[in-house]
């Protein structure tokens, strides 16, 4: 493992710069992302945290190009290995898919095709990728299903979708997605749809294969506690753009964004007494993004909303320690009270 | 799957009783006297006796029905009043035509529906898309007698290719095939089409994608597949209605089938062989939508038919 000191200057395997991914009405054009920035640096796992709405599904699918009518990926760069995925021709972007950066969706229940065995899904990526023989690829696909803990492989791999329940059709979707040895997993929710018993049991998985495959992970997660269980990095979402950046651990103890503290403490906590005291939520809902406030998008729901947050959207700026922050209270021209401390707003 | 066919077709032996009690009863249900009626109008009573005899009815209604049975089983549907001759003969003879038609026709409109269903689905919202609904529009709204005399007028008259009558040789049976298979072929497309749409916006799509699948194996082998459940259902039912439904198509352009033969046997009151038309064809239905249970099965997994 290496210090947390060195948090950033690490390779990335992939890296996203300024994504604009927009869907287009008659009347008016969504910014389901806009402007996203972050790095998954390789070997390690980077959280993409959020509500619903943030985004953070749509930039997942913008890595792999696979946003569909009406939407559309508008600009930025998505750096993998050193090439710009954004300029590579369908029949590149094909050969990268389930080959070299794979995904997993939050539901295992119709993720996988109803009217194929569970088998012939997993060897349709080493037909298309190793270019396998049917036979040899359904040996593999066996190999798979052991690989990600499914007893009896032999006889699931001739199952239906259908005769699986969601925690095996989830360790489906995993060996799908690795049977050809990605570089990079994107999980979008994985274990959402699951019950928490079999969710930690895919966490685990998940933490198990990266260590021995050696893969990098996108784990996207509304979930904190996943992203407190599996997580090195974390960028949180809201609105359409990363608001905070950071190492796990600085994230957990140092919330620095107001959105950030806010979601932290919704989070019911087991390690203190709150008999008394109701569960903090944050003011407000995430407004309609064809509604966009003009200054930080946070700003009307933010407690310490000045008049700058309101007025201007304040940048991503790094911190002395690699960590990335947009507020306007850690910056030279924050014009409310001087001594604000987010932290303060937490109950702990 | 073995298991299932047997018993999907011992369930039918209700069906089929039901529908000989149906065509049973054909006979007691037309107004007036049946013996009056076949001996014909100018029938002196001794004549009109003789014939009651011949049929049976002074028995008790059980024991003609149950002679009625006997005799289907033995293939016996009775002889044809005006001709004489057996009705089983009557409708052997016609029967392949109309099956042939019917058949055909299915063909057609499942090869054209499905291929116009696809584009459209997979052109959503786009001229082709509009273009393609359209045709089917008319293709579902033209009445099969009116199409059918549209092509004899303007195709068959003009070309040396197509017959105008007549079923046996590939230049009679293309006009008819295309009248019936017409408006099938609009109703599949549309159905095609909208299953299809369904399909395509589904989390699996998504996953094929997300494993570098090309574009046209994720429409043909990884949403077509799914949306043919529904399509399949309505196939099942063309075909059947065809047999029945063909008689236009075949008085149109005057082919020896069955449906015509019902007419016409209606119409000179020859109830033996509306009475033994109308059982093969109920038969054939049955048998049909066997077909397309098992199919349904073969395609849909999750229907567990046991």
């Amino acid at each position: 493992m290496t210090k947390a000191t060195d948090t950033l200057i690490e390779e990335p395997i992939l890296e996203i710069r300024n994504l604009q991914t927009s869907f287009f009405t008659d009347k008016f054009e969504v910014k389901a992302v806009d402007g996203v920035n972050f790095a998954v640096p390789k070997g390690k796992t980077l959280g993409i945290v959020g509500e619903s709405g943030s985004g953070k599904s749509i930039t997942s699918l913008s890595i792999l190009r696979l946003i569909q009518n009406p939407g559309k990926v508008k600009g930025g760069e998505v750096i993998f290995k050193g090439e710009n995925l954004l300029d590579k021709t369908e029949a590149q972007m094909r050969q990268i898919r389930g080959n070299e950066i794979s995904m997993i969706f939050q539901e295992p229940m119709t993720s996988l095709n109803p009217v194929y065995t569970v088998g012939q899904q997993i060897s349709e990526s080493f037909q298309i990728h190793q270019k396998m023989s049917k036979k040899e690829a359904m040996l593999r696909s066996v190999e798979m299903l052991k690989l990600v803990g499914i007893p009896s492989p032999e006889r699931r791999v001739k199952q239906y979708p259908h005769e699986l329940s969601g925690g095996m059709r989830q360790r489906v979707m995993i060996a799908m997605a690795l049977a050809c040895d990605p570089e990079l997993l994107i999980a979008d929710e994985p274990t959402t749809a699951l019950d928490v018993t079999i969710q930690a049991q895919i966490l685990e998985l998940m933490k198990d294969l990266q260590n021995r495959l050696g893969m990098s992970i996108i784990m996207i997660t509304h979930d904190l506690g996943v992203v407190a269980e599996t997580c090195d990095y974390v960028a949180v979402m809201y609105m359409g753009k990363v608001v905070e950046y950071a190492a796990v651990k600085d994230l957990f103890k140092h919330p620095k964004h107001p959105y950030t503290v806010g979601l932290l403490n919704s989070l019911p906590r087991h390690d203190i007494d709150l008999e008394d005291e109701e569960l903090q939520v944050i003011k407000g809902s995430v407004p309609s993004p064809a509604d966009m406030p003009k200054g930080c998008r946070f700003a009307p729901r933010c407690p310490f909303a000045s008049e700058i947050c309101r007025e201007r959207l304040p940048d991503l700026e790094e911190s002395e320690d690699g960590n990335q922050i947009r507020c306007w209270i850690y910056t030279d021209e924050w014009d409310g009270e001087p001594e604000v401390n987010v932290n303060g707003e937490r109950t702990s | 799957m073995l298991t299932f066919i047997v018993r999907r077709l011992l369930q039918t032996i209700p069906v089929i009783i039901g529908v000989t009690i149906l065509t049973f009863s054909l006979m007691h249900l037309i107004p007036g006297d049946p013996a009056q009626i076949m001996a014909g109008e100018s029938a002196s009573p001794e004549q009109i006796e003789l014939m009651r005899e011949r049929l049976g009815l002074n028995d008790p209604l059980p024991i003609q029905y149950f002679d009625y049975l006997k005799g289907i089983i033995q293939g016996d549907l009775g002889n044809s009043i005006r001709s004489g001759r057996e009705v089983s003969g009557e409708i052997a003879l016609r029967l392949g035509n109309t099956v042939e038609l019917a058949f055909y026709s299915t063909v057609l409109s499942v090869f054209i529906g499905l291929i116009a269903g696809v584009i459209s689905a997979v052109r959503r919202y786009t001229f082709i898309d509009t273009f393609v609904m359209i045709i089917a529009l008319f293709g579902l709204s033209m009445p099969a007698f009116w199409l059918g005399l549209m092509l004899i007028r303007y195709v068959a008259i003009n070309s040396d290719l197509f017959a105008a009558s007549g079923w046996g040789t590939w230049s009679q049976m293309v006009l008819p095939i295309i009248t019936l298979g017409t408006a099938g072929a609009a109703i599949i497309a549309r159905m095609t089409r909208s299953s299809m749409l369904e399909v395509i916006d589904q989390d699996y799509i998504r996953t094929a994608r997300a494993k570098g699948v090309k574009e046209q194996v994720v429409v043909y082998r990884h949403a077509l597949k799914n949306a043919l459940i529904p399509v399949v259902t309505v196939v099942g039912l063309q075909f059947g209605s065809l047999l029945g439904g063909a008689v236009i198509t075949e008085s149109v352009f005057a082919i020896n089938g069955i449906g015509r033969l019902i007419v016409d046997s209606i119409r000179s009151r020859d109830f033996p062989i509306v009475q033994g038309g109308i059982l093969v064809l109920s038969v054939l239905f049955v048998v049909v939508n066997i077909i397309v249970d098992i199919a349904y099965r073969y395609l849909n997994k999750r229907i567990d038919l046991n």
